[in-house]
């Protein structure tokens, strides 16, 4: 029990998708415009994660060497279909601000980094584990920097004005303070965390 | 003047990795020297070009008319996983010399979110200075050819950059990517000035 508890806790610092292994920097960049939506990309992530290390945990005995990866992206991309229509279903607004995003998780490379690094060796409860805990470290860091970019750019946080006025910082909701507050928060977390 | 518009958007104001980041992973990867810069670039401009035609054909003649088009993220990304192993193959077999440079860089391409990324764009996105709002066969050609030439160039600025910055001594938090990153935000500023040329 205690192994899986620290196969998730690891997914949030030492092994954190973003800071760390810097995987998934496409929708880390482009979804994190304010706090919800980062957070939004974030949960999408963890679900197809977590079921696709599961499913590619069972098959990974049978599936032969060479056509592996062929093997696991279609199962990758089979959940992100299941997701596109869950959130077409549920959340229709905000599959369109993810937009294009949503189809790309199949090539996040933290979804079939996970599956080659992790689930084809490991059990069906550990790689669930293993795929929440580093769901869930990708979710805290697009939450985080979508956080950081809305009080900066919007002056809001979660869409609550709290500066007052709407007279924020326009760069930062645009490309280049995507690139700036992910850049300096990098810098945090190794000053913070790396000795 | 439509293609003008296509190319002038695609590489310049809605540059793909600083405006649109999508392809980002190996733009931070490969970026350390100008020869494996340009050599990606290369590979990748090849490859998306290729996989835009055979995607926007089999969208166009199979998803289409069956109503299926669903299932384009699946389509779509088995057929660059397939494609790019082609690729791999004929090359090695027609231009050794090429296949040598491009190297490992050719494989990592199917994961590339580049490659899908234009792919869905070409077949989803409504352009509003084209006529009607969706591409045609040529114009989505121009369009990807014009994206991947706008990666390349933004990769092999980059790429300069770097190499500059490797010999330069910043502060120990700030080494290696955070510093690269936040020099990414300046390149980024710089194309923001393009933004507004064309809608």
């Amino acid at each position: 029990m205690a192994s899986k508890l620290k196969l998730i806790t690891d997914g949030l610092v030492k092994n954190n998708p973003t800071f760390v292994l810097l995987l998934g920097m496409c929708p880390t960049l482009a979804t994190t415009t304010s706090a919800i939506n980062g957070l939004s990309m974030g949960l999408a992530t963890l679900f197809v994660l977590v079921l696709s290390n599961m499913a590619i945990s069972l098959i990974a005995p049978v599936v032969p060497d060479k056509v592996h990866i062929p093997v696991y992206i279609v199962v990758i991309a089979t959940f992100v279909t299941l997701l596109q229509f869950i959130m077409q279903a549920y959340t229709p607004a905000m599959y369109e601000t993810l937009g294009l995003f949503i189809p790309l998780i199949v090539v996040n490379c933290i979804v079939l980094g996970r599956a080659e690094a992790f689930a084809n060796k490991h059990g069906v409860l550990e790689s669930a584990c293993d795929g929440l805990g580093v769901g869930l470290g990708f979710t805290c860091s697009l939450t985080v920097l979508g956080l950081v970019r809305e009080l900066l750019g919007a002056g809001s946080l979660f869409g609550h004005n709290i500066i007052g006025g709407n007279d924020g910082m326009l760069l930062f909701v645009l490309a280049p303070g995507a690139f700036l507050c992910l850049g300096y928060l990098m810098v945090l977390f190794n000053k913070l965390f790396k000795k | 003047m439509e293609y003008f518009l296509i190319i002038i958007s695609a590489i310049f104001v809605n540059n793909i990795v600083l405006s649109q980041f999508l392809g980002i992973c190996p733009f931070l990867g490969v970026s350390n020297k100008l020869s494996t810069a340009s050599g990606m670039s290369m590979a990748v401009c090849f490859v998306i070009t290729l996989a835009t035609l055979v995607t926007y054909l089999i969208n166009q003649y199979l998803l289409v008319p069956f109503k299926i088009e669903f299932l384009q993220t699946i389509a779509f990304i088995l057929v660059i996983a397939a494609l790019v192993q082609m690729v791999e193959i004929v090359l090695k077999k027609v231009s050794p010399s090429l296949y040598q440079a491009l190297g490992i860089f050719l494989p990592l391409i199917t994961t590339n979110c580049a490659v899908l990324g234009v792919a869905l764009n070409v077949v989803t996105k409504e352009f509003s200075f084209v006529e009607g709002g969706m591409l045609n066969l040529g114009q989505a050609l121009v369009y990807a050819f014009a994206t991947s030439l706008g990666y390349g160039l933004a990769m092999v600025i980059f790429a300069g950059i770097r190499e500059h910055l490797s010999l330069s001594d910043v502060p120990k938090s700030f080494k290696g990517v955070p510093i690269a990153v936040i020099s990414v935000a300046i390149l980024a500023m710089a194309f923001m000035g393009f933004s507004g040329m064309v809608k």
